[in-house]
């Protein structure tokens, strides 16, 4: 964030009192464009919706279930209907913070969110991509939702392999099946493509970072080229990246034998661990092998 | 009791009866009563350039309660924003007025309001602003008392209290009368200034009607160095036709009859064309 507001004096950083790691080279550098306020999220939205319509890039931060749901007429409304360049930073997308119970799992952000005009919505699936990204949020327009995973996640993504907002990236080719996959989905589905060739089947993984705008024209040609198509998110399968993908390729003529992976329409009530939650409902890489399979050989 | 209205209050009102003819609807009793309040802002103490909207500089007013849009309308066209020719397509299907004011659309309007309690939260992001790039642009916000129910209006004004913004000043349109009825009866406010003064801002009250106490007051800005301002304005909902003041089935009024338009000015002492 300090590189970024180094960077572009627009830069602006709101914290809805969040932990303090990280964030003193930018308190400390620029003290006039940070702001560590209250924990009043449908404010905060709204007064970075202000200070956008004078010229700034408010980033605001803090947990994605709070950034998206309590304030949600302030994003659709302050800062989508006004197209301004704000951006939401989503802590723990998903379950990240599944030991505090089901207040605060993010399972529908992308969701809600999608419904919303204007919006952007990215999930990068490691800390090397968010690394990518955040120069690019400078220059894109209008508003963006960046969830971020919980942090440390294993690096999969490949600096040789040039990053764009909306922009797909194949990360691994195949004429069998197909993996569309966001966030930390991502890693699962390179594994679970490793995994399936060891059975003679061979699997592509696209890495779906930006949800909104779908990028069709490359998931299109990729699903062309396969049998099956899975969907795998850390989310409802209800609206997400699954739903996306499904209404993009029924409506572009591509039917392929589809499943998609992801929490059914019930609220993960489960405490333990991200894995624990996400391996209940079959988003690991056991459970995208097991879908997969079973719509190549059924 | 509030102030009689002047001349020019009288002849806004008959202004906006006309562009209400087109529509046949709107949201009457809020328009008459902060109608002054927006009056006297745009006419006396707003620097703003009708020629360049978007003039940095220049002082932003967030209409928070936007369904007191057509107040908004007509003073931007009398400041000349637009051509009054537009007024009378005020909700038709290819006309730029709508039920709400919109961003980016009208020129001069400053937010995209209707939904209650998202203009103070925006006005404190603008005074925010205008303190790191060292402007010296006001920003006004006027909502409604209604509006206040609204938890966002309470956040904004802590953290504008925090900020010691004194260049925002938040006004209250406070008629009184909310939809269903009575204010006192659906959510009482009192008391109301002290409420303002204990988050942090200087309070004051005022006639909203009394054009020479509110060009006063406004150019007495801010109360306090360093704090924020809150004008709470005393209105009557819409002031100045007996026929509606206070009553709350003219919040939002649609199919207006003809006999109710003759009424509507004959209160108004003009004769309807």
């Amino acid at each position: 964030m300090a590189a970024l507001a180094k960077a572009d004096e627009r830069v602006v950083f709101i914290g809805s009192d969040i932990t303090k790691r990280d964030l003193e080279a930018f308190a400390d550098n620029y003290p006039d464009r940070f702001f560590m306020e209250g924990v009043y999220e449908a404010h905060i939205v709204g007064m970075a919706a202000g200070m956008a319509l004078c010229g700034k890039i408010p980033y605001i931060n803090t947990i994605a279930t709070f950034l998206t749901r309590r304030c949600y007429e302030q994003v659709l409304l302050d800062v989508g209907l006004h197209k301004l360049p704000v951006r939401l930073l989503g802590s723990g997308g998903g379950v990240v913070y599944a030991p505090l119970g089901p207040t605060h799992l993010a399972n529908e952000d992308i969701a809600i969110l999608r419904a919303i005009p204007n919006m952007t919505i990215v999930a990068p699936c490691d800390a090397e991509e968010m690394a990518r990204l955040m120069p690019l949020t400078l220059k894109w327009p209008g508003p963006m939702y960046i969830r971020f995973a919980k942090g440390g996640d294993k690096v999969v993504s490949r600096p040789d392999l040039p990053f764009e907002i909306g922009k797909a990236i194949e990360l691994r080719e195949g004429s069998d099946a197909l993996f569309v996959t966001t966030g930390i989905t991502t890693q699962i589905a390179l594994e679970a493509a490793g995994k399936l060739e060891g059975e003679g089947l061979s699997a592509a993984v696209l890495h779906m970072h930006t949800i909104k705008p779908l990028d069709a024209e490359r998931l299109i040609a990729c699903a062309r080229r396969v049998r099956a198509v899975v969907t795998a998110e850390e989310h409802t399968i209800i609206g997400g990246l699954g739903s996306a993908v499904a209404e993009t390729l029924l409506e572009a003529g591509v039917s392929k034998a589809f499943k998609r992976i992801g929490f059914p329409d019930v609220f993960t009530e489960e405490l333990g661990s991200q894995n624990d939650i996400m391996g209940k409902y079959g988003i690991s890489v056991d459970g995208l092998c097991a879908t997969a399979l079973k719509l190549l050989r059924p | 009791m509030s102030a009689p209205l002047d001349q020019q209050a009288c002849e806004q009102r008959r202004d906006i009866l006309r562009i209400l003819e087109v529509a046949r609807r709107g949201h009457i009793g809020s328009t008459f009563s902060l109608l002054e309040i927006v009056r006297v802002l745009y006419h006396d103490i707003l620097r703003v350039d009708p020629k360049r909207p978007d003039w940095p500089d220049r002082d932003r007013f967030v209409l928070s309660k936007g369904h007191g849009c057509l107040s908004l309308y007509l003073n931007l066209a009398e400041k000349g924003f637009f051509p009054k020719e537009e007024l009378l397509r005020f909700c038709k299907f290819n006309g730029m007025l709508g039920g709400h004011p919109e961003y980016g659309v009208i020129p001069g309007v400053e937010a995209s309001t209707g939904a209650l309690g998202h203009g103070l939260p925006i006005g404190v992001g603008m005074a925010l602003a205008a303190r790191m790039d060292r402007k010296d642009y006001r920003v006004f916000v006027l909502m409604g008392d209604g509006e206040c129910d609204e938890g966002s209006v309470w956040e904004a004004a802590m953290c504008a209290g925090k900020h010691k913004l004194s260049r925002l000043t938040a006004i209250v349109d406070y008629n009184k009368m909310q939809s269903y009825g009575p204010l006192e009866e659906i959510q009482p406010l009192e008391p109301f200034a002290d409420k303002w003064r204990s988050f942090g801002f200087a309070a004051c009250e005022v006639d909203g009607h009394d054009v020479v106490a509110l060009r006063k007051l406004f150019r007495s800005l801010p109360l306090d160095p360093a704090r924020p301002t809150a004008i709470i304005a005393h209105t009557v909902k819409g002031k100045g036709m007996p026929c509606i003041e206070g009553n709350p089935s003219w919040h939002h009024k649609t199919k207006i009859t003809d006999e109710e338009f003759d009424q509507l000015y004959a209160d108004l002492g003009f004769p309807r064309k």
